[in-house]
């Protein structure tokens, strides 16, 4: 069977609209960056770019003032900036899973949403990485957390767990942009071959490199792409797991869990599913790009975040069940106390009902195949998450093992100002991502059509001529690193 | 005739390219071009064909090893300066442990690997760079405007003058034997 071919026993359909040449999905994903941008686009970007207006402020503000500006005071150190900063790690997190995780398990359907995904995850962290900058106070001390030598003959403490995020961050910040630059060349290299303009043949040209399509080339190329997909899968597990540590390893109960990591990574994919989502539903509809995204992809995403849901759910049981289980007093006050009983029970209840409850509706095909449920579903989601994150924080904090310094956390409008702010960081970037660059990737999209397939003299039709049982491509495929493989 | 004839008359041939409609007739033709024994030749195609490696008798990416190699690197040096650093240097004792004893390994492993993984990354990028010549701003097939759609939906073969086996009117009839669409030949001046 040729492996473009869905398996309609299993109810697949066509990758991409049947019928479709080479040249209509150049066309269609390329144009968009080449035309005037739609009265949509405008208006969203006129939203972001104001956030990010108001982003900067609030930071400049906060320089000025230092984070007194900031609703953290005794006993709750960590509040909104740690939130934000899991917060956005976390979404960040599905870019990468989509991009190498899914390639790695031969999903083609990916290639309708992974260059999208990758340039989330990528502004995500820019967004996630602004946090730790800002709350250390003296954000020009930052620099201690590098080792490098110093005036003070100091070195940074390695086997501290906020050492260990910086380290992964940062590396998952680089493995990011690099896979997203290598699976960028070839479209660079169309957009070069499509300019109309001096100048956009000069820029694109450059960033392409030189790229022709060359098989030579290809060979290495996907063996690179190979290789980083199969790193970045690991990375990407690290990456929340190392996060979590930053918990973990401390002795507040709510923390001291050692069921954080595997746990912040599928709560990391599900809020980062839900936030593909609700960019993808947008671009889709402002840019018209339902001959590439189609609802079979968006039927799939919807079945992955039950799982992740269902995941998140079973880590919130086994909290409540192991806090009544060890009998531990301080754990018990937390978790059957404090989180559903306590000053912040509403912030509970966000995260309990977006993340357990909402997803549930997507046994359903009906609503798995719903537009509008699915953009609301997937905003109460990136709500649920950013509760979730708030809870574990801020509700271990503000009741510790003293009653007399228990406290209440309440924001600043500064700490709304700049969450907001990155929201705004993130669109914008997103948006002109979107003008610029091809937010599919269309070398790949290729890969999954029948005119991808040598053995068809003409797309829609079987070859007939005789191979050799040495021929080619069956066992090159089988062995093969193109979206493809045997199915 | 075709070809891109340049001003000055000191022009040679110095690539024929032939261009194909469709995955299945470039993969036939260059397979009858490894047959005839060209070796300086190559494909162009919007996306990577399956089986064209074999067809061209392309040995296995070495690619690889270059990463085995940068990721080791990563490895040692990760070891290399967290032992030296807190175990050598400044002296850092978190939770009893000796410097530069086994048990402070465990605390060490999330740098060692991130570091494993960021040199590994740099590793296929660059190496993979370093493989392919790229960046590579100029090539003479750049220099035809058919050639723009091989990155959209047209395939093609090029066959370099350097190539022994060359000759401007035997291989441009051998390409235009395949049913190429189109056969051109590009001439540049000798550097």
């Amino acid at each position: 069977m040729a492996y473009w071919k869905p398996i309609t026993e299993l109810g697949e359909a066509h990758l991409v609209q049947e019928g479709s040449t080479l040249a209509e999905v150049t066309d269609d994903i390329v144009k968009v960056t080449e035309t005037a941008a739609p009265r949509g686009w405008w208006i969203l970007f006129g939203i972001a770019s104001s956030l990010t207006g108001l982003f900067t402020v609030c930071v400049a503000y906060l320089f000025y003032r230092g984070v007194g500006v900031w609703g953290n005071t005794a006993p709750v150190y960590w509040a909104w900036d740690i939130t934000n900063f899991v917060w956005w790690v976390g979404i960040g997190h599905a870019g990468t899973l989509i991009s190498a995780i899914l390639f790695i398990f031969r999903q083609k359907w990916r290639t309708a949403i992974n260059r999208f995904a990758e340039a989330m995850t990528i502004f995500a962290v820019i967004c996630a990485l602004i946090f730790p900058g800002i709350h250390v106070g003296r954000p020009w001390l930052l620099y201690y957390v590098f080792p490098f030598p110093n005036q003070m003959t100091l070195w940074p403490n390695f086997k501290s767990p906020l050492l260990w995020d910086v380290f992964a961050v940062g590396t998952y910040f680089t493995v990011s942009v690099l896979f997203w630059y290598t699976g960028l060349i070839p479209d660079l290299a169309t957009q070069r071959d499509r300019s109309m303009t001096k100048w956009r043949q000069r820029v694109y040209g450059f960033l392409a490199l030189g790229w022709r399509g060359s098989n030579r080339h290809w060979q290495n190329y996907e063996r690179a792409y190979l290789i980083l997909a199969a790193i970045s899968m690991p990375l990407v597990l690290s990456v929340h797991s190392v996060v979590s540590m930053d918990f973990a390893t401390s002795v507040i109960p709510g923390w001291h869990t050692t069921i954080f990591p595997p746990y912040f990574v599928a709560g990391a994919v599900f809020s980062g599913f839900a936030m593909v989502e609700t960019v993808l539903l947008v671009a889709r509809s402002v840019f018209k790009l339902q001959r590439v995204v189609l609802m079979r992809h968006l039927e799939l995403m919807n079945k992955f975040l039950l799982l992740t849901s269902l995941l998140v759910g079973y880590a919130y049981s086994m909290e409540f069940f192991v806090a009544w289980y060890s009998g531990n007093q301080y754990e018990m006050a937390h978790f059957l106390h404090n989180r559903p009983m306590g000053p912040f029970w509403w912030a509970w209840v966000w995260m309990m009902s977006c993340n357990t409850l909402v997803p549930q509706i997507y046994w359903f095909k009906s609503m798995r195949t719903n537009i509008p449920v699915m953009f609301v579903a997937s905003i109460l989601i990136n709500i649920g998450m950013w509760f979730e994150r708030f809870v574990i924080i801020v509700l271990s904090l503000n009741r510790d093992f003293l009653p007399s310094s228990w406290g209440y956390y309440r924001p600043t409008i500064i700490d709304v100002g700049i969450f907001a702010g990155t929201i705004g960081v993130f669109f914008t970037l997103f948006l002109l991502f979107m003008r610029w660059l091809p937010m599919v990737a269309v070398a790949e999209v290729k890969g999954t059509m029948p005119q991808a397939d040598p053995h068809l003299a003409h797309a829609g039709e079987e070859h007939v001529e005789p191979h050799g049982p040495d021929h080619v491509p069956d066992a090159a495929v089988a062995g093969g690193l193109v979206p493809g493989g045997a199915e | 005739m075709d070809a891109k004839v340049a001003k000055s008359g000191a022009a040679v041939p110095a690539v024929i390219l032939a261009e194909f409609g469709s995955a299945h007739d470039v993969l036939h033709a260059a397979e009858k071009v490894q047959a005839a024994g060209y070796r300086h030749w190559d494909t162009h195609t919007p996306f990577p064909v399956h089986g064209m490696d074999r067809v061209m008798g392309l040995r296995d990416s070495r690619l690889g090893w270059i990463v085995l190699a940068f990721a080791l690197t990563g490895l040692t040096g990760a070891f290399v300066m967290m032992h030296w650093m807190n175990g050598v240097d400044y002296v850092t004792v978190v939770g009893d442990k000796p410097p530069g004893a086994p048990q402070t390994l465990p605390s060490m492993v999330p740098i060692l690997f991130e570091l494993t993984i960021l040199l590994s990354a740099f590793g296929a990028v660059l190496g993979m760079f370093g493989l392919n010549k790229l960046p590579r701003h100029h090539h003479p097939v750049f220099a035809s405007d058919r050639f723009r759609s091989a990155t959209d939906d047209k395939f093609f073969i090029s066959i370099e003058a350097e190539d022994p086996k060359f000759d401007v009117v035997r291989t441009r009839e051998l390409l235009e034997g395949f049913h190429a669409a189109h056969v051109e030949v590009i001439e540049e001046e000798p550097a």
